[in-house]
């Protein structure tokens, strides 16, 4: 161990402080398994599950009375349902972003977090489904969204980027869920093996499939964990940039531009890192990890989310250049509508929470002290949700023609549908965190800075 | 030790570092054997080429995977288009695969996951809830900290006494005769 310590690579990345020991690392996750919760842990989840009986009932209103209770109407018919749609969306970026890209460029500090960046992103995802489908108002031919053969031989039309979002955001829940289920298989296997009771054995010992760690298998499996992590590389650009589609393929002033894409995709990894963050802070201390999740790892995370909000900066200083430089009027008058028109007050709360705050994260002793990175990523997480408000809501509610021009507000069922979506984000947080390996035990033993023996094949343990 | 009524399954013997493990695989190899395994924790990198494995042939599947998910996407769009339910919308043509391109891709990566996941199980014979392994208390440790080989008795010069005494010399500890009960 001695001889690594010393390696400046290796002595600036400590990747497990303390106790590195195998035994040690186990018990450290396997801890919140078979001890009883603490009592936030029941606050928090009866707070959640009340949450999600506020989600349902909104739901259910909904479906009785009809989209009359949201505050849509003309022009603005795309409010509250499709803001949430897309920031939750946005948050979900994190999980497959830290599992797949950083695998791929061999970032060894992404193997104490992906595995909670990536539940993290299926709930995420699971709140963000919710919307769109019940936003088609009639939810009862939610089906009619995919191509299936019916009696009506009626097909969805396919140049539609609204069809092309079925696709994208199915798939995205599809491979991040296999890719999250891969990846816990032999962590399940150690939960199934130190299971105390015979019926967390036997669920453990179902869902880990019969794993017994056998050299043969671990060939193909981390063979397949590379392969899936090179698809989901493209899988997540393309995800919110097909999400982006949604309003640059359409004509409204300002959703018509074509720097959308990378500008959603660098929106979406700021705010799902800023949500990472967020939700660690909390979650380390109250599971004492902070041996395994350090604040170097915070502090790199800080770093992309700065690197990520000083990009968002730009593009939305960019849309205005574009906009004056295009010498398109109605295009111009989008955006100084954005900015001083009747949504002023959302605009100006979204550039101080994504361009303003997360600049603060230059400053060391911000990005390196948990409560200090815990208000500023508060600050980026509503930051995030009132771009998507303002883009959505301003560039309807003044479109085209001035006599069709109108001003959105949401009802109490909107904020109450929103409230309870994370109810239903924390109940299954809170479920996870309890239930299964927070951290990826199988891949933290392989960064062990010790018992190596073949260090230039070692493709997952090289600190570089 | 177990049920001596059970069938022999193989000789199973503990090591104490991922080393000392690839260390004994090599011997293991050169000494003739084929029908042997190494289990461990965490993916111990050099052991498939101690072992002798050949490379996972799960990229060709996972290609197979991708072309027929994007030429199945790409097809049922077109057909859709231009078959199917042909209708035209904002003055585009039938057969307009520019707009063709996200579904195409997202259904590639969509089966090459598949082609990735159910590939890798089927090839690792998963989900397999009974093996001879799972008889042995200790084995629980393998997922902790345990590091072990066995060589299967349906190895061709498999000799319980030359087997017993390969092991030990190698380091292995706590060795034992894992047998079938299944």
């Amino acid at each position: 161990m001695s001889k690594y310590s010393e390696h400046p690579a290796v002595a600036r990345t400590v990747l497990v402080k303390g106790d590195t020991s195998y035994e040690a690392i186990t018990e450290i996750v396997h801890r919140p398994a078979i001890t009883k919760p603490p009592k936030w842990w029941h606050i928090g989840l009866s707070a959640g599950i009340t949450g999600i009986a506020l989600l349902f009932s909104m739901i259910g209103y909904l479906l009785f009375e009809g989209v009359g209770v949201w505050g849509l109407n003309n022009p603005v018919g795309w409010g509250y349902a499709i803001v949430n749609f897309v920031f939750w969306v946005g948050i979900g970026h994190a999980g497959t972003l830290i599992s797949a890209i950083l695998f791929l460029f061999r970032q060894n500090w992404r193997t104490s977090i992906n595995r909670f960046a990536e539940a993290m992103t299926i709930f995420a995802v699971i709140c963000a489904l919710i919307f769109p489908g019940i936003h088609i108002g009639r939810v009862w031919a939610a089906h009619w969204l995919f191509p299936i053969p019916n009696q009506m031989a009626m097909w969805p039309n396919f140049r539609s980027p609204l069809l092309w979002d079925v696709f994208a955001v199915s798939t995205y829940f599809t491979v991040s869920l296999l890719f999250w289920f891969v990846g816990l298989v032999p962590d399940l296997a150690t939960f199934r093996d130190r299971a105390k009771t015979k019926i967390s054995k036997f669920v453990y010992g179902i869902f880990s499939l019969g794993w017994r760690g056998s050299s043969r298998h671990w060939l193909h499996y981390e063979k397949a964990y590379l392969l899936l992590a090179a698809l989901a590389t493209p899988l997540v650009l393309s995800v919110h940039s097909i999400v982006s589609f949604d309003f640059a393929v359409s004509q409204v002033p300002g959703w018509h531009t074509t720097i959308f894409p990378p500008y959603f995709v660098a929106g979406a990894i700021f705010s799902g890192f800023a949500m990472v963050v967020t939700l660690m802070v909390v979650a380390r201390k109250l599971f004492g990890l902070e041996s395994m999740i350090t604040d170097r790892h915070l502090e790199i995370m800080n770093m992309i989310i700065l690197a990520t909000g000083t990009m968002v900066g730009y593009a939305y200083a960019m849309e205005f250049f574009v906009a004056w430089y295009s010498g398109n009027v109605v295009e111009q008058y989008a955006f100084v509508n954005r900015a001083f028109g009747p949504y002023w007050w959302a605009y100006w709360i979204m550039v101080s929470c994504n361009v303003i705050s997360p600049q603060l994260f230059w400053f060391k002793k911000i990005r390196t002290t948990p409560w200090l990175m815990f208000v500023v990523t508060i600050f980026v997480n509503i930051g995030m949700w009132f771009e998507r408000f303002v883009i959505t809501v301003t560039s309807l509610s003044r479109d085209f023609l001035p006599s069709s021009w109108g001003y959105y507000s949401p009802t109490w069922v909107d904020v109450m549908t929103f409230v309870g979506s994370f109810g239903l984000f924390f109940t299954l947080l809170l479920l996870f965190m309890k239930f299964l390996p927070m951290i990826a035990i199988s891949e933290i033993k392989a960064v062990l800075p010790h018992d190596h023996a073949d260090h230039e094949t070692n493709k997952g343990g090289s600190n570089e | 030790m177990s049920d001596n009524q059970s069938p022999l399954y193989g000789v199973m013997a503990a090591f104490d570092s991922p080393d000392s493990l690839i260390f004994a695989s090599k011997s293991v190899v050169k000494a003739g054997y084929c029908k042997f395994d190494t289990y461990t924790p965490f993916p111990v990198h050099g052991i498939e080429k101690a072992m002798n494995l050949k490379p996972s042939p799960l990229p060709w599947l996972v290609l197979c995977g991708g072309l027929f998910g994007a030429s199945a996407g790409f097809g049922l769009q077109t057909w859709v288009s231009i078959k199917g339910y042909a209708l035209v919308i904002s003055g585009k043509p039938l057969f307009s695969y520019q707009a063709f391109v996200p579904v195409t891709f997202e259904l590639m990566i969509l089966f090459s996951a598949f082609a990735a996941v159910f590939g890798m199980f089927a090839i690792n014979k998963l989900p397999q809830f009974y093996h001879p392994v799972f008889t042995q208390k200790c084995f629980e440790s393998v997922t902790t900290d345990g590091f072990f080989l066995m060589i299967e008795c349906a190895d061709p010069q498999f000799d319980l006494a030359a087997v017993h005494q390969l092991l030990e010399k190698q380091g292995g500890f706590n060795i034992v005769d894992v047998r079938d009960e299944g």
